[in-house]
């Protein structure tokens, strides 16, 4: 079973001051640390496990910049054969001109399985995978928790709303975007990362795809970004450990708790 | 005069309340726009009570056949790709669902309408369409405009907009079948199942202690476990916890896991992600414990702690044996 899997790198905005940039339409992202988006990683741990099961071999694409690379070596580490960067350049980049770009690239290689994360934690677009589905004519799934191979398919348990699991089968080739929680992602060491070093990491620029303007036309545009309205919010309760929790302890029972 | 389309949601025979809150944004839309609302369910035949929906559209298409009795992305995409075709809707409203999130994409591509997913309201400015949505884990927001285009698909975020009626319409009911010739769905629904039976009832609890990923690791679960135990409460988690399998799923607050509504519900490092706030709104009090001071979840408490948490829960279990 051979198998894609599109990954991004995105700043960890968790217990961070974000500031807006001069522009008003990007936060400033020179100080933020990045990682690895956190639904794309359970969707690589999903990729790997399936490759060490079914054979075949797993490729990590990513668009992004030479930072970016950081991802893949990752990728790469976990246990990717391949990766691949797409270097952008100056494009303007949507979910749709992502998607464009990556069915460019993946309608040339060889897959079963194309697997994304449900949504980034930066655009929290959640509508790649399934663009690039369309792109390439291959059917699609989306908020996938678990994926049992069959002989003419793939049996799919799906995440829907409240509690409740979808079962169903899928043709392949197929696009999946992975929920958190399929799998439990395997640790990735320091040393493992430079014994990867030897691994492809191929790159190629988006301006030698055969893409037309309207191709890499965003068919939306952020105007603007501003930090959520002012409300009440929360009245912080101050002082020393002991006086907050008998402060707690107090909200408590007055709201009827018994402690 | 134009239309508006919103796209019914439905499960188990029952409309689900986002198509409700679309209905209402889509209401005030056409008022706005002097626009048309109609209503899309696809679904078996007479299989989804059509009631309510008729109230707040100006037309219902119901698309009947057993093959979309449940949700299948293929069908409703070809099949609403010829609506759109026949009505050229100037919108067209889903849910950002499970479901949404496999159609409106795959729609996207194959009628060329933008699309804008997860938005949180929708605006007319300038006589251009606009949308809010939540970027950066809902620490910023942000206005998108579109391409021009003729006409322009958005996924709305559940709970962003009341499920109220906005006004009486006159729910004209048109029935059809699927297109002709429509090709085998390439995925296939099999089964439902309940993913969150377990031996606590987290929806049924007055004081709920909830952890989140600020806990840190594993290990720490059990300070928090011996803590609820301590105060007569209940264990219960925020999504990341169950992710990393450090609770079952049962314990889950939110919209993929329980909606709960306790007295009391005291958050212990859990930012806020809108999913689990959702999950909350029925609660008494909140009162949150977590060190970053911007994160979401103290905009929906009422009470706010931003010291070390297990400074807090240490104190509390000193103030109990008191």
């Amino acid at each position: 079973m051979n198998i894609i899997v599109c990954v991004k790198r995105v700043p960890l905005t968790q217990e961070v001051d974000l500031e807006i940039d001069p522009k008003k339409n990007e936060v400033r992202k020179e100080m933020l640390a990045y990682a690895i988006n956190e639904w794309d990683n359970y969707a690589v741990e999903e990729a790997v496990r399936l490759k060490e099961k079914f054979q075949g071999d797993v490729t990590a694409i990513t668009i992004g910049d030479e930072d970016d690379e950081e991802v893949l070596r990752r990728c790469l580490a976990m246990g990717a054969d391949r990766a691949l960067r797409i270097d952008p350049g100056a494009l303007d980049l949507d979910a749709f001109v992502i998607s464009k770009i990556l069915a460019e690239v993946i309608g040339n290689l060889e897959y079963d399985l194309i697997l994304t994360g449900v949504q980034t934690d930066d655009m929290n677009n959640g509508a790649v995978g399934i663009m690039l589905a369309e792109h390439l004519g291959v059917a699609h799934a989306a908020v996938v928790i678990g994926i049992e191979p069959e002989a003419n398919g793939v049996k799919l348990r799906l995440e829907l709303e409240g509690g409740t699991d979808e079962v169903s089968t899928i043709k392949l080739p197929a696009v999946l975007s992975i929920q958190t929680g399929i799998n439990e992602p395997r640790y990735v060491s320091i040393m493992g990362i430079r014994k990867a070093a030897k691994k492809e990491l191929r790159v190629t620029p988006a301006d030698a795809l055969h893409l037309s303007p309207d191709d890499l036309s965003p068919r939306t545009r952020i105007e603007a970004v501003f930090f959520p309205p002012e409300t009440a919010g929360a009245e912080i309760i101050d002082g020393d450990p002991a006086t907050i929790a008998g402060r707690i302890l107090r909200i408590i029972k007055e709201k009827g708790g018994r402690v | 005069m134009g239309e508006i389309f919103v796209v019914v949601e439905h499960r188990k025979g029952e409309v689900r309340e986002i198509t409700y809150q679309m209905l209402h944004k889509a209401d005030q839309l056409c008022r706005e726009l002097s626009d048309d609302l109609t209503a899309i369910v696809m679904g078996g035949k007479d299989d989804v009570p059509l009631n309510e929906v008729a109230k707040r559209a100006d037309r219902v298409i119901a698309v009947e056949d057993e093959r979309v009795k449940d949700f299948n992305a293929d069908l409703y995409k070809e099949t609403l790709k010829e609506l759109i075709e026949e009505h050229r809707p100037l919108l067209t409203l889903m849910a950002h669902s499970a479901y949404g999130m496999d159609l409106a994409p795959s729609l996207s591509i194959q009628t060329g309408y933008p699309l804008a997913t997860d938005c949180v309201d929708v605006l007319i400015e300038d006589g251009r369409l606009k949308v809010l949505r939540q970027i950066y884990a809902g620490k910023l927001f942000s206005k998108v405009s579109f391409k021009d285009s003729k006409g322009y698909l958005i996924t709305v975020r559940e709970g962003a907009f009341p499920p109220e009626a906005g006004g009486k319409r006159r729910g004209e009911l048109t029935r059809q079948g699927l297109p002709a010739d429509l090709p085998e769905p390439r995925k296939q629904f099999v089964a439902f199942e309940d993913a969150g039976a377990g031996e606590v009832d987290i929806s049924q609890a007055e004081l709920l202690v909830s952890v989140g990923r600020g806990i840190g690791e594993k290990e720490n679960v059990a300070i928090l476990e011996e803590l609820a135990e301590r105060m007569g409460g209940t264990l219960s988690c925020s999504r990341p916890v169950v992710d990393k399998n450090w609770l079952p799923k049962y314990h889950q607050v939110g919209t993929s896991g329980k909606t709960v509504k306790p007295r009391v519900y005291l958050a212990f490092g859990i930012s806020g992600a809108f999913q689990h706030i959702a999950g909350i709104a029925g609660a008494g009090t909140v009162i949150a414990v977590n060190k970053d001071k911007k994160a979401p979840i103290f905009r929906v408490a009422d009470y706010g702690v931003t010291e070390d948490l297990f400074k807090i829960v240490e104190a509390l279990k000193t103030e109990l044996a008191k």
